[in-house]
């Protein structure tokens, strides 16, 4: 590994190319930090937005009104507002009002910190668009097929458990995906409220190193390779799951 | 936390006081978008056309560009056109200055280029065969078809995802904010430290959310309409 971070070293005494990132031990840990928080961001954020997404569309599947109306208002509210200022919003305004947890050695500190609320943002966000995306999923599962089940003797429960939600997944999962990726894209909003992730270490680093131009591309590099992954597997998924003869929404039919 | 009623007209008179100022930065937010999207559309309608065309030379380039925009975070390419792009451009003779706010115009643009190029891709692909058959049995060139026959059937279904990242796009450009272009999202930062009032906090955030809202809300109300009106009945 030695020689590989030496080559960095080498390509900045040749070629002026300075990459500290990779051959700095301090500058290393710090970017390697950065992209670990972006990927605990990332992966708390999805998991947490899919739950909702879950919830909120089993509760519009509801009989009750009230829960019909709460759950079309939170969907409304934070598809149409900008991210970054519903970050703000719950960050410096939600946050200045919730009680602080006193500290043993004396002072006090916020109940949640900025990653915290990075995650809770990110995850109403994006489950704001997932409660609409499972929602249209298992609208599209064809009545005939429930009624099938329904015939052949299945109650609610498995009726939903074993016949509508794995077709409505696998109907749903293209325009899943998308929101999946664009979520993980949407985490380096967290540098506006001072989370430590991807694009926040950057910034120190090449604050520090003055390597504005080097370091971008290494940023956009990480990011772009990240993310063509991330929608590598979910592809792979999507065929891997595949039922011939079911067709998608949002997707190739 | 109850505000009684003084300290409620106290916080709307101290909105009602910004409200000109914010305004006009929402306005700079309104055409940063517009901006961007006409820049964005314009190239994403070629590089959507180089995604489909015949030669491979054409075709694969466009393919990685396109998922290369696409992939991309509008936030990590907004600093990369604002910290890399020169204050000044010289054209021949011309110099012409690049404020922040065209350079953020330009940085929101790319990643509108990425997934204009994948609806135009899309919408096309999504036309039967059958209509390049006959387009071509009738003696159409390539061009031809693709002016006269393809695209004016293929523009409409592309309108409500167009439309779609439209909305995306106005709500990205809060994040011009970071990198210092005086719009809304700064100014209301700006009225915020000059009232330095605590309670103001959650009024002014609202408000501004508010007016996102505003002028969100009713573009997705149409596009949701547009997109009922063009589904395909299967």
């Amino acid at each position: 590994m030695t020689g590989v971070w030496d080559w960095f070293l080498w390509l900045y005494e040749a070629h002026g190319i300075n990459l500290p990132v990779f051959y700095d031990s301090y500058d290393r840990q710090r970017f390697f930090a950065g992209l670990l928080t972006t990927l605990e961001l990332s992966v708390c954020s999805v998991v947490a937005s899919v739950a909702i997404g879950l919830v909120g569309a089993w509760a519009l599947g509801s009989g009750s009104v009230v829960a019909r109306r709460l759950v079309q208002g939170y969907v409304h509210a934070f598809r149409n507002t900008p991210p970054l200022i519903q970050l703000s919003f719950l960050y410096f305004a939600v946050g200045n009002l919730l009680p602080r947890l006193e500290m043993a050695g004396g002072g006090s500190r916020p109940l949640l910190d900025g990653f915290a609320w990075a995650v809770v943002t990110l995850s109403l966000f994006g489950g704001a668009f997932n409660v609409e995306i499972f929602r249209s999923g298992i609208e599209a599962v064809p009545a005939s097929t429930v009624e099938a089940a329904e015939a052949l003797g299945f109650n609610r429960w498995r009726l939903h458990r074993h016949v509508v939600l794995p077709l409505a997944l696998r109907i749903c999962l293209p325009a899943l995906s998308n929101n999946l990726v664009n979520l993980v894209k949407t985490s380096t909003l967290a540098y506006a409220i001072g989370v430590p992730e991807l694009l926040y270490v950057s910034a120190q680093v090449w604050a520090d190193a003055m390597n504005v131009r080097e370091m971008m591309n290494v940023l956009l590099v990480t990011y772009v390779g990240m993310v063509g992954l991330l929608s590598f597997g979910l592809r792979r998924l999507e065929a891997a799951l595949r039922v011939p003869g079911l067709g998608t929404v949002g997707g190739q039919p | 936390m109850i505000a009684g009623d003084g300290d409620a007209v106290g916080v709307l008179a101290t909105i009602w006081k910004w409200a000109p100022l914010i305004g006009r930065g929402f306005l700079l937010n309104i055409l940063i978008s517009v901006l961007a999207m006409a820049m964005g559309t314009v190239a994403g309608l070629a590089l959507g056309l180089g995604q489909i065309a015949p030669y491979a030379v054409l075709r694969r380039p466009a393919q990685i560009v396109t998922q290369f925009f696409r992939n991309a975070p509008w936030l990590v390419l907004l600093f990369y056109c604002i910290l890399l792009l020169p204050y000044q451009m010289t054209v021949g003779d011309w110099t012409v200055p690049m404020p922040a706010w065209i350079k953020a115009t330009i940085g929101l643009a790319l990643p509108v280029m990425g997934n204009v190029s994948e609806i135009v891709r899309g919408g096309i692909q999504a036309l039967p065969q059958a209509q390049w058959d006959s387009a071509e049995s009738l003696a159409f060139s390539r061009r031809q078809t693709l002016w006269m026959v393809i695209l004016p059937q293929a523009i409409k279904p592309m309108l409500p995802p167009w439309m779609n990242l439209y909305a995306v796009l106005i709500m990205a450009t809060p994040l011009a904010s970071i990198v210092g272009v005086e719009e809304a999202m700064t100014l209301t930062r700006f009225a915020l430290s000059a009232e330095n009032r605590s309670e103001l906090l959650l009024p002014m955030y609202l408000a501004l959310l508010v007016a996102f809202f505003a002028y969100c809300y009713p573009i997705a109300r149409w596009t949701a309409r547009l997109e009922r009106r063009f589904a395909v009945k299967h």
